[in-house]
């Protein structure tokens, strides 16, 4: 990518490389270590619950926040050696749009190109490009106040790109926004990887996750708890989950007990009451919690053998389940 | 941004060379401009309050205070300029914490650009108001009577000095704006602030016929010192010690609060 800021000689083919990243706030380790190697052209997700340190990571990365420990290199620039190439070469679209409400979509983008360096014409020209290709060219003159969240999440992607950044640190892009507005961040996100920017997002959701990142990074209470691909995730997390459906909901305690005792694992019960899902190292082990159940007369109105979802993954990782998939935080 | 040919077109556009950092105060300079284009009425919020004052001081209470409504006017006037820029550098202040709130100060400070250039912007809009809302409030003073001795020199430099005084004001709004974390608050910690400083100064009332306890607070509060000077100015008769005295309290504001601006801002989060 020529056009985008030249790292220096010798410049690793990663993009981002961080080691034993840190940020504390008073008791509270937000940020508790984090190795992350991202390489150049991927899109990379960190995948965490609310809480987990997401946006304090995505902050140090880019510049926002200085780290308490650790370092890390963007593009091959030290982020305490040269903040200001740092920033040269990247571009952030925080959780929160960080757009100018009072100004309209077209006068937040052409302020921005002015920063950049853009004059005149120019910068009106970018501007316009912009809006035409996030689709918000009827809503130019609108202010931003009177914008939807899809139109917001739009403008301030779009207001990332003003110079093509080499490297896009996306956080939570998806939060808060209706299907339809989701897949079409979803479709904009790929069509930016398939152009050749190299992507950092982070999300709550695993299908998200799943959907858009060629490697995904677990974090939990600032710390990562796991890396991989989808699969490798998957893959990580023992043999496979059984899936079991009471026909009495009231012998479902009992069946927990049971199953725990067997196979060491805890159950995770789903919210309906009947149902949970059991992690099982063995096939034999799904064989023995099954005959067991049978055994004890517990009824089963359906079972069935899965490879694990992301959020099972995530279960089995951290041991929590994880919000439901359509809790949404604030825009 | 379905079409992946338009997106990479978009992605392959050349940069441009890197701004300088006037370049990039100027822009901040022009984003205060375009506020005051989309929000018209922060205007009517400017100047609402010193008209009205105006009006009601110089009709009511002005045959009373000094004899005529005329002579008044003439006491009054520079003084309700004080008052008013002081009550209006509050706004960059307002202004920057609804923008650190909103994470836009985040987007400004992950570019690379001068990093104290948005405080460019926020004094340019801080020196529009003072000079829109000083302005007005001149036009209807002379329309009500007010005469200002010294003319448009006079004028002139009682413009200059309240942009100096809004100045050295705006730091403390500044450093409320940094540390508060909502606008409201700090709009409520300006009029606390700033109401004693006003009332209790020689902008309204002659502090010879004040008790003297108070009159020895007014005759030291900053306020005060600078109506005198905006008086003299006007007049034409203002003396080195007089505008060395109104100065005071704008110099200290900026040499104190001017860095520790900068270091909250730096260090924030
Ligand atoms: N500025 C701050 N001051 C104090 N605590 C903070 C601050 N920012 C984040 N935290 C805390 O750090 C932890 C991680 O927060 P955050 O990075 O925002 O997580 P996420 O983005 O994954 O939801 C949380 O416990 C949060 O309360
Ligand atoms: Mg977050």
């Amino acid at each position: 990518m020529p056009d985008t800021a030249v790292p220096p000689a010798g410049a690793s083919i990663l993009a981002i490389e961080a080691r034993g990243l840190a940020k504390h706030f008073g008791d509270v380790r937000a940020v508790d270590g984090i190795d992350l190697d991202v390489p150049r052209g991927m899109i990379f997700g960190i995948l965490g619950p609310n809480g987990a340190g997401k946006t304090t990571l995505l902050r140090m990365l880019a510049t926002l926040l200085p780290p308490d420990a650790g370092s890390a290199k963007v593009l091959g620039f030290d982020l305490k050696e040269s903040p200001h190439e740092v920033r040269g070469s990247i571009a952030m679209t925080g959780q929160f749009a960080s757009l100018d409400e009072d100004l309209t979509g077209r006068e937040n983008l052409i302020l921005l190109a002015r920063l950049w360096g853009f004059r005149g014409q120019n910068a009106k020209k970018r501007a316009d490009d912009l809006l035409t290709a996030f689709d918000l060219a009827d809503a130019a003159s609108k202010q931003v106040k009177d914008y939807s969240g899809g139109m917001r999440r739009r403008l301030d992607i779009a207001a990332s790109l003003v110079v093509t950044p080499g490297v896009l640190f996306l956080d939570e892009p998806t939060t808060g926004l209706d299907p339809m507005a989701r897949k079409s961040v979803w479709r904009m996100i790929r069509s930016l990887s398939e152009a050749g920017v190299t992507i950092l997002l982070t999300t709550q959701y695993l299908e998200e996750a799943d959907q858009l990142a060629a490697r995904i990074a677990v974090i939990d209470h600032g710390r990562k708890i796991a890396e991989g691909t989808s699969r490798e995730l998957k893959a990580a997390t023992g043999s496979g989950f059984l899936h079991l459906t009471l026909v009495d909901a009231a012998r479902v305690e009992d069946a927990e007990l049971m199953l725990e005792e067997i196979t060491g694992n805890k159950p995770q019960r789903s919210s309906e009451g009947a149902a949970l899902s059991l992690m099982v190292d063995t096939p034999q082990n799904a064989n023995r919690a099954l005959a067991a159940l049978i055994a004890a007369n517990i009824e089963l109105a359906d079972f069935s053998m899965g490879a694990p979802s992301l959020d099972e993954v995530f279960f089995a990782l951290t041991g929590q389940i994880t919000e439901p998939k359509n809790a949404e935080g604030d825009v | 941004m379905d079409d992946t040919n338009s997106t990479i077109s978009l992605i392959h556009a050349a940069r441009p060379p890197q701004p300088s950092a006037l370049s990039n105060a100027l822009v901040f300079g022009w984003r205060a401009v375009l506020k005051f284009k989309h929000i018209p009425e922060q205007l009517f919020d400017l100047v609402m309050t010193p008209i009205m004052f105006t009006l009601l001081f110089t009709f009511v209470f002005g045959g009373a205070l000094s004899g005529s409504t005329g002579a008044y006017l003439q006491y009054f006037l520079p003084g309700i300029l004080v008052q008013t820029v002081v009550f209006n550098s509050m706004y960059s202040g307002m202004g920057l914490s609804t923008d650190l709130g909103k994470g836009l100060f985040d987007r400004f400070r992950s570019l690379p650009i001068w990093s104290l250039s948005p405080f460019a912007g926020l004094m340019v809009g801080d020196i529009l108001r003072h000079l829109i809302a000083s302005l007005l409030i001149l036009i209807i003073g002379i329309i009500l009577g007010y005469r200002p001795e010294a003319g448009l020199i006079g004028i002139l430099e009682a413009l200059l000095l309240l942009i100096v005084i809004g100045f050295g004001f705006g730091w403390i709004f500044l450093v409320l704006g940094l540390v508060m974390s909502t606008p409201s608050t700090v709009m409520t910690m300006a009029f606390t602030g700033i109401m004693p400083l006003v009332f209790a100064s020689n902008i309204m009332v002659d502090p010879a016929t004040m008790p003297s306890l108070l009159r020895a607070f007014v005759e030291v509060n900053p306020v005060s010192l600078m109506t005198t000077a905006m008086r003299g100015v006007m007049a034409g008769n203002i003396t080195a010690v007089q505008l060395g005295a109104a100065l005071i309290a704008p110099i200290l504001l900026t040499l104190i609060l001017a860095p520790l601006t900068l270091w909250l801002y730096r260090r924030r989060k």
